[in-house]
């Protein structure tokens, strides 16, 4: 891996390395400072970066303004909720093709892919009209359903990659000596797939957080997740860059934190094992 | 080998997977092309028959289709070519060595992770604002008149906040993809003296070839219905309304089921020709 370069060269990367990641990484930093400035500080001209007098009254406004944590709770139950139900919907599913698998199974797998290509926007008002008739429209249950359906494809995809690198001989020895379907599951399979299913847990999380179609269009005030809380300060009212600022890094920090674990299974459910 | 036994419990596991997805396409879909065929207006005497092709034929006659079906050719196109573009610049950058590689590698994946809602205000107002923005202070620092980005260069705006958001993926993939590189190769190349653009055109380029059709694709099928992004900064005005768009405000705000409907199909259909390539790359990687 690591080719043998000069100390200067390596120098020259890491200065330029680093300026690009801190220039990309730049508007969260800035978002994650202004929400510790005081509205008038926020917008100083020239910009204060770092001497301001740091102050944790946006966050305490925002809290006290919107009722964060119900949006946070909405968010929590949204998106684990639905990851949460995938996951119990496709173990067995991913399970059965990985180690049984018939001339079916591919098929089986692409034609799920082929559901998540589907734009939401097509079948927008379909949904719109059942939420309504089962008066599901603004309620937590109807996003859990949705967000799992949307995700499924992917975290079958993604379990099935894990589940099939986990030796199949090992399974067979297990058959040979008796175990039964249940014992082959709880007792060997399991234990061997828990990283597996733990990093779609993470993925999918973060995918339902971040949804911003259907949580934007399926709800109104008693289930809108974060998504929407932040979306309510489109229109502007006032001084508010610092308030704003508060209330997205309140959104995102909990993801960007579990997102920086994620990094490698991004690769692996986003690109669906085309690239390893 | 699987006997007959564990056969049929296979099919039975995978049973609700299958019945749930199938249900989420059939549904929806089938419902879809009905009211496409119909002159629904729910607020306005809701079901008034049937009308063929009626909604087809309008929806690609009205004045708002071919601005919305170029803004979304743009909007995509340009994400595409500064995300992979950059993306394979950032890769190469990343596969050096280098100290703190770790963290460059957090901070460039960062905007990944930040909810398409966020992103977009964030830019709209402390980047992007004329009077407060950032860019406004750095224009009038250079003596230069501030720009009100998203009506004056709606486009070029809206292009930048989502190939931000976006860069990190493509950057991700493609790293990975280097990083799968025999470094053997390339030192070798090293030795013989190449140049670093030989290098790039004769044996990173070729390796890379098909991570760039996937981001592409994987990207293109995401871009196609970019949405949040739109609704908190411009809210389809100044040029912006895409063909997703355009179908959102027919169907939920003009409350013209019909005609929405019609634009719906037309973009599964449009999204569906993304789908076929990438599938086809998916499906051959599967009997590898």
């Amino acid at each position: 891996m690591a080719r043998a370069v000069s100390t200067q060269r390596k120098a020259l990367n890491t200065t330029v390395a680093w300026t690009i990641g801190l220039l990309i990484f730049f508007p969260i930093l800035w978002t994650i400072l202004t929400s510790f400035k005081t509205e008038a500080q926020a917008i100083a001209s020239p910009p204060i970066f770092i001497g301001f007098d740091w102050t944790l009254e946006n966050y305490a406004v925002v809290q006290e303004r919107s009722n964060y944590m119900r949006f946070l709770w909405n968010s929590v139950i949204i998106a684990g909720g639905s990851t949460i139900l995938g996951i119990i919907i496709a173990v067995p599913a991913a399970w059965s093709m990985a180690f049984v698998p018939s001339k079916r199974t591919k098929d089986i797998l692409l034609w799920m892919l082929s559901t998540k290509m589907l734009p939401a926007v097509g079948v927008l008002y379909p949904i719109y009209l059942l939420f309504i008739q089962m008066g599901l429209l603004d309620s937590r249950a109807g996003l859990v359903v949705v967000l799992m359906l949307i995700n499924l494809p992917i975290i079958v995809w993604m379990l099935y990659t894990y589940f099939r690198e986990i030796p199949g001989e090992i399974l067979e020895a297990a058959r040979m000596d008796g175990a039964s379907l249940r014992e082959e599951l709880l007792y060997i399979l399991t234990p061997m797939a828990v990283p597996g299913i733990a990093s779609t847990l993470l993925l999918n999380f973060i995918l339902a957080w971040n949804e911003a179609f259907w949580t934007l269009n399926l709800t109104a005030v008693d289930a809108a997740p974060l998504t929407a809380f932040i979306a309510s300060y489109s229109s502007p009212e006032g001084l508010f860059f610092a308030k704003l600022s508060a209330a997205s890094t309140m959104a995102i920090a909990p993801i960007l934190i579990l997102g920086w674990f994620s990094q490698k299974q991004l690769v692996r459910g986003l690109t669906f094992g085309a690239v390893k | 080998m699987a006997t007959q036994h564990s056969r049929s419990a296979a099919r039975l596991m995978m049973a609700p997977a299958v019945i749930l997805l199938m249900g989420w396409m059939l549904v929806p879909l089938t419902m879809t092309i009905y009211f496409s065929f119909k002159r629904y207006l729910p607020l306005r005497g809701g079901d008034l028959g049937w009308t063929g092709f009626d909604n087809y034929v309008r929806f690609v006659t009205s004045t708002a289709f071919w601005p919305s079906v170029q803004a979304t050719l743009v909007i995509v196109g340009g994400v595409l070519v500064i995300t992979v573009v950059l993306g394979i610049l950032l890769a190469m950058l990343l596969d050096q060595p280098m100290w703190g590689q770790g963290v460059v590698r957090i901070l460039v994946i960062a905007p990944f992770f930040v909810m398409p809602t966020v992103s977009a205000l964030v830019w709209k107002n402390m980047f992007m604002d004329p009077v407060n923005g950032l860019f406004a202070h750095l224009w009038r620092f250079f003596g230069a008149e501030p720009i009100a980005w998203l009506s004056e260069a709606s486009m070029t705006s809206i292009i930048m906040i989502v190939s931000w958001q976006w860069l990190p993926f493509a950057t991700l993939i493609l790293l990975t993809a280097i990083q799968s590189l025999d470094s053997e190769q390339l030192e070798a190349a090293e030795m013989d003296g190449a140049p670093l653009l030989k290098k790039f055109y004769h044996i990173i380029l070729p390796h890379l070839g098909r991570a760039i059709t996937i981001v592409i694709l994987i990207q293109t099928i995401f871009l196609l219905s970019i949405f949040a992004e739109i609704f908190v900064t411009t809210g389809g005005a100044f040029g912006t309304r895409t063909l997703t768009y355009l179908i959102f405000q027919r169907v939920l705000e003009s409350q013209n089921v019909g005609l929405g409907s019609a634009g719906g199909v037309y973009a599964i259909i449009l999204a569906n020709i993304v789908a076929i390539f990438l599938m086809r790359i998916v499906g051959k990687n599967l009997d590898a």
